[in-house]
């Protein structure tokens, strides 16, 4: 029975990861009804900026902030450069165009940092703390922390800040915001400057679980598609719920379901988003698409 | 006969051209350029299939690699434990992949192109692990040898014919891709000028007009699906055959990312773009290869991580240009161009004669 609560603890450090690149995800959604299949590499970069940052010299807690304003950076200089031509275009060139970016941030970072896989330092301890029985590591806790400020960071500023109102108005109503004198494309690029400093938390926080190298978000963004498709892909709320959930399962299966474990844990979170779309295409906090004809 | 040859358009003629072209291509190459121009006209299957689904009938997959690993992984299996004849395999496998298609479409039906994008992203990734899995079944890592088939007789000496060295089992293979590629041509060219074509390319510009109009939207969504399966299923049967050998490493996210590549160079929703991009994009990596360790002023450190990045650089470079500035790809290109050329040679002799070329609004 502890041996299963430590599961389900490990499960939730690693689900707020999921959760954190599921609502980039959702908040890239919820600006353009599009899924950003670019978000994974795009963590995957900034997390060799850190990595490099701290390399130099600089301590973990200066690179940290320092990472997440260069992502939003670039996320906003990418939303410019490559989305913002077509804006307007089908949801299919779209897709199509984060696809490329993905294959292209993927080459660039390996062009740029290669393919041997590095250890990234971790700013928690190894040890463990026993808490009512169940030993919960330091590291566990701290991901679990970082995470969680994160997710409430973006919740506040989205629900109690004038830049959040407007963001979500441009979203969804961009005709009349515009009528009101918002500069929706702007917002936009707020929206994926957003999403990409979140996404970046994600790498940096799973970089020291996993080994740091350009392929290292390709099964985490499966992950983090379960999780968005799970909580139902408009809903942050939703993508942080499900993320929880799927860092659970996945955790969980790998130890008590006899054949998955390792890679094949991948599979889990295929299964999962095969059976959301069947059985509740719309997630769990999501709401039926209805459209006027 | 004869006014039917005389009033084809010139476009019939490129067909013509293309065929001879390609019959007569492995007279003049070497043997192990026969083996990879045959994995590129492998490829253009696959991307055919792929783009009857994303061109005509607006549907994105992502996992078409899965779909060539599941046709190869059929063929070779009954070859190396059933001991069946590797060509009758192709056909089995073909049609497995195709059923298994159709039903991975039916999910399909309810989910807007994005969902479909996902679910068969996350597909194309786990395929590798997946295989790995049933190492009794699949070979595990090391994947499975295949014997690769002498050519028979009658085209050994035909081949011998013309250039006075006997067929190698490449050619033969060659010969069969390509009479594979030309006949799947054929069927997607008479498929989209025909009603399941005209309905899927409804279904694409607005789906409720099309369902409003009589069109069967599920139907012909898992039709599309099933079809693209299809395709990509012979095309994997083909791939291990040419290559001699299949393992998980030779279906990875990478594939997926390369047909669809090919289908977007090439050309959407055209019929000799799938041709064009799967050459394309079959022959830029193994180009690049070539290339980049011969020229010396690439550091010999450098060179290695630039051959690794460079297809993938390249790729996601290519995916973002065309899709902002020619989405109709090198088809749509060359039609542009030829449409110029024609409209500056007519318009410069209508000038000549006095006629204005009309208004294009009164026509």
């Amino acid at each position: 029975m502890q041996e299963f609560f430590q599961q389900v603890v490990s499960g939730i450090a690693i689900g707020g990861i999921f959760a954190s690149l599921a609502l980039a995800l959702v908040l890239i959604y919820n600006a353009m009804g599009l899924v950003n299949f670019a978000q994974g590499e795009m963590a995957m970069f900034a997390t060799f900026v850190a990595y490099a940052l701290i390399n130099r010299g600089m301590s973990y807690w200066i690179a940290f902030p320092i990472t997440l304003v260069l992502a939003f950076g670039g996320g906003i200089l990418i939303q410019r450069l490559v989305i913002k031509p077509v804006e307007r275009a089908p949801v299919l060139t779209l897709v199509i165009i984060t696809l490329g970016l993905a294959t292209l941030v993927n080459g660039f970072a390996g062009f740029i940092f290669g393919y041997v896989p590095r250890s990234f330092p971790s700013p928690f301890s190894a040890d463990s703390a026993d808490l009512f029985g169940v030993f919960i590591s330091y590291r566990d806790m701290g991901v679990i922390a970082v995470s969680g400020l994160v997710l409430l960071g973006v919740y506040l500023l989205l629900q109690r800040t004038t830049v959040g109102l407007t963001m979500r108005a441009a979203a969804h109503h961009p005709e009349a915001s515009r009528l009101l004198g918002v500069q929706v494309s702007w917002m936009l690029a707020l929206g994926w400057g957003l999403a990409s400093a979140v996404g970046a938390v994600s790498g940096i926080m799973v970089a020291p679980i996993l080994l740091l190298e350009p392929n290292m978000m390709q099964s985490i963004i499966i992950y983090a598609f379960a999780a968005a498709v799970l909580g139902g892909i408009e809903s942050p709320l939703g993508a942080v719920i499900g993320g929880l959930i799927v860092g659970v399962t996945v955790n969980l299966a790998g130890a008590y379901l006899p054949g998955v474990g390792g890679d094949l844990q991948l599979a889990v979170g295929l299964a999962i988003i095969i059976a959301v779309l069947i059985a509740r295409p719309n997630g769990l906090f999501g709401r039926a698409a209805i459209r006027r004809v | 006969m004869m006014p039917r040859l005389r009033n084809a358009p010139p476009r019939y003629w490129l067909v013509v051209i293309a065929v001879v072209f390609f019959l007569g291509f492995p007279t003049v190459i070497s043997s192990f350029q026969s083996s990879l121009w045959a994995q590129a006209l492998i490829l253009a299957i696959a991307v055919m299939g792929l783009n009857i689904l994303v061109g005509y009938s607006g549907q994105l997959s992502l996992g078409h690699g899965a779909f060539m690993a599941l046709g190869a992984y059929t063929s070779a299996i009954l070859a190396h434990r059933y001991k069946m004849d590797y060509l009758l395999t192709i056909p089995i496998a073909t049609l497995f992949t195709g059923l298994v298609g159709f039903l991975f479409g039916f999910p399909a039906l309810r989910l807007s192109p994005l969902y479909l994008a996902l679910a068969t992203f996350a597909l194309a990734v786990v395929t590798p692990s997946l295989i790995k899995r049933p190492e009794g079944l699949t070979g595990g890592v090391q994947g499975i040898i295949l014997i690769q088939p002498d050519p028979p007789p009658f085209a050994s000496d035909l081949f011998a014919a013309v250039t006075g060295t006997a067929m190698t089992s490449d050619q033969w293979i060659y010969y069969i891709s390509l009479f594979c590629a030309l006949l799947l041509f054929w069927v997607a060219w008479n498929l989209v000028r025909h009603r399941p074509g005209r309905a899927m390319r409804a279904l694409r510009d607005g789906e409720v007009a099309a369902a409003a109009y009589g069109v069967n939207i599920a139907g012909f969504k898992t039709l599309a699906f099933g079809i693209s399966a299809f395709y990509a299923g012979i095309a994997g049967s083909l791939f291990g055959l040419a290559t001699g050998f299949v393992s998980p490493d030779t279906f990875p996210v990478s594939l997926s990312i390369q047909l669809l590549v090919g289908a977007v160079v090439g050309g959407l929703a055209s019929i000799p773009g799938p041709l064009l991009g799967a050459i394309f994009a079959y022959f830029l990596p193994i180009e690049a290869n070539q290339w980049v360790p011969s020229q010396s002023w690439i550091p010999d450190q450098v060179a290695s991580t630039v051959k690794n990045a460079g297809p993938a650089v390249s790729y996601g470079v290519l995916l973002i240009l065309i899709m902002i500035f020619a989405p109709n790809g090198i088809v749509g290109l060359i039609r542009a161009g030829y449409d110029w050329l024609y409209r500056r040679l007519r318009g410069a002799t209508d000038r000549e004669t006095g006629q204005l070329p009309p208004d294009p609004q009164t026509v």
